[in-house]
């Protein structure tokens, strides 16, 4: 399926096997998106910024 | 609702994927739940809302996914890893503590808690030594103290930092080759190894800063020392660190609690997100 980057509107392709919380990236602008799946339904989300507190 | 486990995530990345997938091969009920959008009330039973008694947490963020481990062990829900094994692994000096009080073999490590008492341990562990955050992951904010005045100029900068970073934890600097190795201990049990070597120009062996990799092989020697590791923090699912120290042998540096593990899976061919996965779900039958 097609949805829009929330940052600058481009199209984006979002994968069939793509799960939810999923990180894309915007072919046109870069951001980072977020795919968030509730059901058959598909929404994109900006992804959050890397935090100081991330790592493993 | 005993047989059903849930992954809580901040960030899909591809352990994560990785893990929901296998999940979906073993037909496993694995429910993934993004910890962003949950809204917790203490005192509440979490484990009928959540639909699960048990948790795997893999939070990209630290203090998020640690304060959520104990919001919810705290409402009776198993999370692995657990507080204990979260809180220890993510402070350097906390987990310091728990390998030296195990018998596990660490780098020489000096703590101080004033610029000038840095500088003091510093100068008696001698030149270069490595200063690290007791928080942080993927290499940040380590920095060589090359010599005494570098030294001053660094412990300085950090008193205008958070107050975490003014404990100082300073350690020897290994001569070592120019790798580490990362092994993977699920349930107490190896399942992989890599050698983390440094980018060029690079000091570090952090995936992260764009290292490679290649396959370990498990000896005797690393198997013992990495279960040991994982038992001082009392890891269900860890990744243990070691450098190879010309001096000292192998010594462990670090124990990772949400261990990202793309790079041993990929090196080694070991399915990884598969052993956690079987793992989670035998761990609840007991």
């Amino acid at each position: 399926m097609k949805g829009k980057c929330p940052e600058c509107e481009a199209d984006i392709d979002v994968p069939d096997d793509a799960v939810d919380g999923e990180i894309l990236t915007c072919d046109e602008c870069g951001s980072d998106i977020e795919v968030v799946k509730a059901g058959a339904k598909v929404q994109l989300r900006k992804a959050e910024l890397k935090g100081e507190d991330w790592g493993e | 609702m005993g047989s059903v486990a849930a992954l809580v995530s901040d960030r899909v990345r591809y352990e994560e994927k990785s893990i929901i997938l296998a999940s979906r091969r073993l037909s496993l009920p694995l429910k993934h739940v993004d910890a962003k959008d949950m809204v917790l009330e203490l005192g509440r039973k979490r484990a009928e809302e959540i639909g699960c008694g048990t948790v795997l947490m893999r939070c990209v963020s630290f203090y998020r996914g640690l304060h959520m481990t104990a919001v919810l062990e705290g409402s009776g829900i198993r999370v692995i890893n657990s507080f204990f094994t979260s809180n220890t692994c993510g402070n350097k000096l906390l987990s310091s503590v728990a390998l030296e009080r195990h018998g596990v073999k660490t780098p020489r490590t000096l703590v101080a808690f004033t610029p000038a008492a840095a500088a003091k341990a510093a100068n008696a562990l001698g030149y270069p030594a490595i200063l690290k955050p007791v928080v942080g992951s993927w290499g940040r904010l380590i920095a060589p103290l090359k010599d005494e005045d570098t030294a001053e100029a660094i412990l300085e900068d950090r008193t205008y930092m958070y107050p975490l970073y003014q404990v100082f934890y300073i350690q020897e600097y290994v001569n070592r080759p120019p790798r580490d190795i990362r092994c993977v201990v699920i349930g107490g049990r190896p399942v992989a190894a890599i050698y983390r070597y440094s980018p060029p120009g690079e000091w570090k062996t952090n995936v992260a800063v764009g290292g490679s990799s290649e396959p370990c092989k498990v000896t005797g020697e690393i198997e013992k020392i990495a279960v040991k590791a994982s038992k001082a923090v009392k890891g269900e699912v860890v990744g243990v660190d070691m450098m190879e120290s010309e001096k000292d042998g192998l010594l462990v540096h670090e124990v990772n609690h949400t261990t990202e593990f793309k790079a041993a899976a990929t090196a080694t061919g070991v399915n990884i997100a598969e052993e956690i996965v079987k793992y989670v779900f035998r761990s609840m039958k007991k």
